[in-house]
């Protein structure tokens, strides 16, 4: 598929650009999204393992951010077996990392809101157990301002008041799941009450939450959360099952200043 | 996606057909035209579209009322340059000068034109004064970034005083103003009594997608209800082609109740934004103009409350 890729990048950027030499149509390393940014991204993100350009991993974005605080973007890469863990990253963001996430008992799939600061690619790539990242993405326009603009519980003051507190439910059935011709999977959605700062902002440090699990009744981890400070403000995750979850879920992570998150879902 | 946004372009361009301004880009030029409702009552119709700069960002129908004694302006268009246009297309039409200008909400292309009204009394309600004061510096940014040239030289001019509701008497005029909300926190509406024209602001919306930047599903519902029993002749809704008849109240109430009831579902359905998206939407709303970029914004501006609703520990309502 990449190489492919590449051949088609180089052979219509020959056609279009006779004058300019076959090195030239390389500058992206085969990227889709032609971002200058691609090559370094993948040195920084992946080193020397092997990635490859798959469709199967689905990034799912508005075509514009009409609010650049709380853009949702919904990964799925239910066509690939034995996913171990998934990155979802904005190339042109100031702090480009925006989760890290490992579905253990749960669907290779997540959705969330995130800041975005201009238009850019927004990628999610996923390692299967082979050790093969396989990135998919999409193009999100953007007015601007996301990471650099504070928060509304922020602006406020009343994120103290909420701080670290969960809701969420169990939703049965995933419309995701279903759309791929699975059924009887879960859904759970949940939120965090949490300002998110990203340290971008003047005089506001950066805190945000920074490790999240959902652990069933008897304490066994279902799914693992690494989140960072382009995550929006009062998160809300939504996760996919391949069954029926049994209630007594409880939500537990911390942030950055080492505030704990330990709650029930009801 | 990209067929339904052909399918809107379509209908855009039909409702385009009869009323559209003829832009000149080179010259910076709306093409503004008054066409008059009434004796001594204009409308200047813009675009039935998304703000673009091939319309100039014109998407905002304004008017003019001649009263004997001064020209009431209503709304003064999205620029500095679309206000002068409008003001000597007021002086070319009508032997009376400009006495007043009355913005009916905040939103940027119901005031950026003020520029060239600066001279007269310019009126809005106390909630809407507040909300543009607010929101001034983010609609320049977000204009300058979508219309480019057409912006030049435009910088937010406020209103001068504050509306009174009610009686509107002006020279031979008898008008009303009325206050409803749920569009915006304070919509106004003027009727002009004698010729049973009512200028309807953001309330009503033609064969367009609502814009909901500030909306309160709810009161827009229960606004609409109250607002149709309204006696009228020929209805000018902010966007979309001009009516004489109620019949774009009930578009926008059949629109609202759709939004209302699919996202409720949806909430309660766990289904997250990008999936709302890209449900299936009924075909009536599909051919309205603006229906690419404007159904996107409504999920942004809107969903967050219902999904709030559903997982608990938030107190906001649609």
């Amino acid at each position: 598929m990449p190489a492919m890729m590449r051949r088609r990048h180089a052979l219509s950027l020959l056609a279009l650009l006779p004058w300019r030499g076959v090195a030239h149509a390389d500058d992206t390393g085969g990227d889709p999204f032609r971002s200058l940014q691609w090559p370094d991204l993948k040195r920084e993100f992946f080193g020397s393992a092997p990635v490859v350009f798959d469709e199967r991993v689905q990034v799912r974005a508005p075509a514009f951010a009409e609010d650049p605080m709380n853009v949702p973007v919904s990964v799925a890469a239910l066509g690939l077996p034995d996913i171990e863990s998934i990155v979802v990253f904005v190339d042109r963001n100031p702090i480009r990392k925006v989760l890290e996430y490992q579905p253990l008992a749960a669907l290779a799939s997540v959705g969330l809101r995130f800041k975005l600061e201009q238009a850019s690619p927004v990628r999610a790539a996923a390692r299967t157990k082979d050790g093969v990242w396989h990135v998919g993405g999409t193009l999100v326009d953007s007015s601007g301002g996301g990471c650099t603009v504070a928060g509304a519980t922020r602006k406020d003051g009343s994120w103290s008041q909420t701080l670290g507190q969960v809701s969420g439910k169990l939703f049965p059935g995933s419309p995701i799941a279903q759309a791929q011709g699975s059924s009887g999977a879960s859904r759970l959605r949940v939120r965090v009450m949490h300002p998110m700062d990203t340290g971008l902002v003047g005089g506001i440090p950066a805190f945000y939450v920074n490790r999240l699990s959902v652990r069933d009744a008897a304490g066994r981890e279902l799914l693992r959360l690494a989140t960072f400070e382009p995550v929006s403000e009062n998160p809300v995750f939504s996760f996919d099952f391949p069954g029926r979850v049994a209630g007594g879920l409880r939500l537990v992570g911390t942030d950055n200043n080492g505030n704990r998150i330990d709650s029930r879902i009801e | 996606m990209k067929r339904l946004l052909v399918i809107a372009l379509l209908a855009a361009g039909a409702a385009l057909s009869q009323t559209a301004p003829k832009v000149d880009i080179a010259r910076l030029d709306y093409g503004l035209a008054a066409r008059a409702l009434a004796p001594g009552v204009w409308v200047v119709e813009g675009a039935n579209a998304d703000f673009s700069p091939a319309n100039g960002c014109n998407i905002i129908n304004t008017g003019f009322i001649a009263t004997g004694a001064g020209v009431i302006v209503v709304n003064t268009g999205p620029s500095k340059r679309y206000g002068e246009q409008l003001r000597a297309l007021i002086e070319r039409t009508v032997r009376e000068p400009v006495v007043q200008v009355i913005h009916l909400n905040l939103h940027p292309d119901y005031f950026l034109g003020n520029q060239a009204f600066a001279d007269v009394p310019r009126l809005a309600t106390d909630s809407t004064r507040a909300g543009m004061a607010r929101e001034a510096k983010a609609y320049e940014d977000n204009l300058y970034r979508l219309c480019g040239d057409w912006m030049k030289g435009t910088q937010a001019v406020l209103p001068s005083g504050t509306a009174m509701l009610g009686p509107l008497r002006v020279g031979g005029r008898e008008m009303e103003l009325r206050e409803y909300r749920g569009h915006t926190d304070s919509d106004l509406v003027l009727v002009d009594k004698a010729s049973g024209v009512v200028f309807a602001g953001g309330l009503v919306f033609a064969q367009r997608i609502p814009t909901t930047p500030h909306a309160q599903v709810g009161a827009w519902l229960g606004s609409l209800q109250s607002f149709s029993a309204l006696p009228l002749k020929t209805l000018v809704p902010s966007h979309g082609p001009v009516r004489s008849d109620a019949s774009a109240v009930g578009q926008t109430q059949r629109y609202l109740q759709w939004l209302d009831r699919r996202f409720t579902q949806a909430a309660e359905q766990g289904v997250e934004m990008n999936e709302l998206l890209r449900a299936e939407v009924p075909a009536e709303f599909l051919g309205w103009a603006a229906f690419g970029t404007e159904y996107t914004r409504n999920v942004a501006h809107l969903y967050p409350r219902y999904e709030q609703a559903v997982l608990g520990g938030g107190k906001a309502k649609p």
